[in-house]
């Protein structure tokens, strides 16, 4: 077996008293995409935030190809270039441009040349339907466009790993399709993910494996088909029962 | 109220959706009587006449007015004293310019060295807190008194020994005890969400800060920084007490040999030109500011 490009073992996370990560174990292969669902607080942003030291966690390890993300062999540009995150929120820098947004890494912390980060900057917009908003700044976006631009900014050190929480979740209905197409044309490129949803169609049409946490726990783990259709664990049933009774799925 | 007169309707041809509804036209500038226009700013002019004037009447009756406006408002003793009075201005407007380069420059160190994480860099978070504490606990004129006095007369080898230069460097140290508190409240104002994306993009703790929160924040207290710089405008004047030739120790040099004060009223003329259109400029990037927020909480 190939070794994973992401492996999670006994992850376990306090937040003070409260447990949100419960011996978390996970395996994702490159080009593997998988999504995480489960309630709200059950602790997918924070799993999700433990991949690229966004939180600290108290015990286990998580891995990126074969080596701890804490090692300092990997310093800091090394992780943050092979792992990139799109927040709910977008997170995008309000005082610069769009493509001051997408090469201030590549320029500041990776030292590429401007030329060159120009160019992927602006292939990349080109790619995602955004080239004419280089010199546009965030607030003059729709959430949809600004969302595309968060994306292109995780994706311009070329990572081989993207961690997307909730992308779609703070955009409005008409928009929430345009974000989808690029997610699921980042699986066809090969891209490894590890998507959190609440979009459970959207789940189960781009994930090679599903796992629903609940209590910081992963309850169950199954390729969409299994699991959307027959759910094994009460947990998991009840939740998606709850999701059918929402007409979200 | 008034019925505006409704302008002609034009259907747009090209609207493909209109069917047989008729979309109404924008709406137009009401057009208003000349009644309507005016009356309400007559109203308002002649209410402010009424009411000054009847403050001035009562002020220019009572009976010790001539001898007052003599010694206050004496044209040909401005006239006179003004040449002096002026160039003590300038000094003020000098002191001012430098202490608020400085204290704007100061008050950010101290703000990043108050946001140094790390147990490496406790004392100089220490510090700041021990300075703030100090220096905001302290008025600004027995500050000014104890540098202007105090360090000259200590003739310390290789330091200036100007009262100005210690009396500015004590306004200096004082105000920058509010500018620092001002800026971390806007870096800490700042979303957690940036610092997030900051560190995950890779950027170091510092570079974070230069490149993502720091222009956020300093944008963010602007408005308040206008404000500290009217208000530091003002208290340059403090420096007078300790023999500063400024704008208000020239009018009190002037009063000490006329026992005139209209010399003083020259002063403050001279103060409200320099501060009020500050004020409005403060006001107008304030209103700004607002607007910006606004459109960025939708
Ligand atoms: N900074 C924090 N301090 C204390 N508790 C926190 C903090 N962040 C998260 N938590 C707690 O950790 C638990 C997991 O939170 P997390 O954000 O990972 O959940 P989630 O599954 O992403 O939920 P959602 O679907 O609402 O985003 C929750 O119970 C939450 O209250
Ligand atoms: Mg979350």
């Amino acid at each position: 077996m190939t070794t994973p490009r992401i492996s999670i073992e006994g992850l376990t996370k306090y937040y003070g008293e409260v447990l949100v990560l419960d011996d978390v174990n996970l395996a994702v292969a490159p080009h593997e995409v998988v999504c995480l669902i489960g309630a709200s607080g059950s602790g997918k942003s924070t799993l999700l935030r433990c991949i690229n030291l966004l939180s600290e966690f108290d015990y286990g390890t998580i891995s990126l190809d074969g080596v701890s993300v804490e090692d300092p062999i990997w310093g800091r540009n090394g992780l943050y270039r092979r792992v990139g995150i799109v927040f709910q929120a977008y997170n995008l820098f309000p005082h610069l441009s769009v493509i001051q947004n997408i090469t201030l890494a590549p320029l500041k912390v990776h030292k590429t040349a401007k030329q060159e980060a120009l160019a992927t900057a602006r292939e990349l917009l080109a790619a995602f339907g955004m080239a004419e908003f280089e010199n546009a700044y965030p607030e003059q976006l729709s959430g949809g466009q600004q969302q595309r631009v968060a994306i292109v900014r995780a994706l311009a050190t070329r990572p081989e790993v993207l961690l997307l929480d909730e992308v779609t979740a703070a955009l409005d209905p008409e928009l929430v399709g345009e974000v989808l197409a690029i997610i699921r044309r980042l699986k066809t490129e090969g891209m490894t993910m590890i998507i959190v949803t609440h979009e459970m169609g959207f789940a189960r049409d781009v994930a090679d494996r599903v796992c629903f946490l609940a209590d910081g726990r992963i309850m169950e783990e199954a390729r969409p088909e299994a699991l959307f259709s027959a759910p094994q664990h009460p947990r998991t049933q009840k939740f998606l029962q709850r999701i059918i009774e929402a007409g979200r799925l | 109220m008034t019925t505006g007169t409704v302008p002609e309707t034009k259907t747009t041809a090209a609207d493909p959706d209109m069917g047989s509804r008729r979309t109404p036209p924008p709406p137009r500038k009401k057009t208003l009587t000349a009644t309507e226009r005016y009356v309400p700013s007559v109203i308002s002019i002649a209410m402010v006449l009424i009411v000054f004037g009847l403050v001035a009447q009562v002020v220019t009756s009572a009976e010790q007015w001539p001898r007052i406006a003599r010694q206050f408002f004496d044209l040909g003793a401005m006239a006179t004293a003004f040449p002096n009075v002026l160039r003590g201005f300038w000094i003020n407007v000098q002191v001012w310019a430098v202490c608020l380069f400085s204290i704007m420059v100061w008050g950010l160190v101290l703000a990043l060295m108050r946001s140094l994480t790390g147990p490496w860099f406790a004392p100089l978070r220490v510090f700041v807190v021990l300075y703030v504490d100090l220096f905001r606990g302290l008025p600004v004129l027995l500050l000014v008194l104890i540098f202007g006095f105090g360090i000259p007369a200590l003739n310390l080898p290789g330091l200036p020994n100007s009262a100005l230069f210690w009396g500015a460097t004590a306004m200096v140290l004082s105000y920058s005890a509010y500018t620092s508190e001002i800026y971390r409240s806007g870096i800490e104002a700042v979303h957690d969400g940036q610092r997030a994306a900051a560190k995950a993009l890779g950027l170091s703790q510092w570079q974070a800060m230069l490149y993502a929160i720091l222009p956020q924040a300093i944008r963010n207290v602007i408005p308040v920084h206008l404000n500290l710089a009217v208000a530091l405008q003002k208290d340059v004047a403090l420096l007078s007490v300790i023999g500063v030739r400024d704008a208000v120790r020239e009018a009190q040099i002037y009063t000490g040999m006329t026992f005139n004060y209209s010399s003083l009223i020259a002063a403050a003329l001279l103060f409200l030109v320099a501060t009020i259109p500050m004020a409005r400029l403060t006001d107008y990037i304030a209103k700004k500011d607002r607007q910006r927020r606004l459109m960025g909480a939708l």
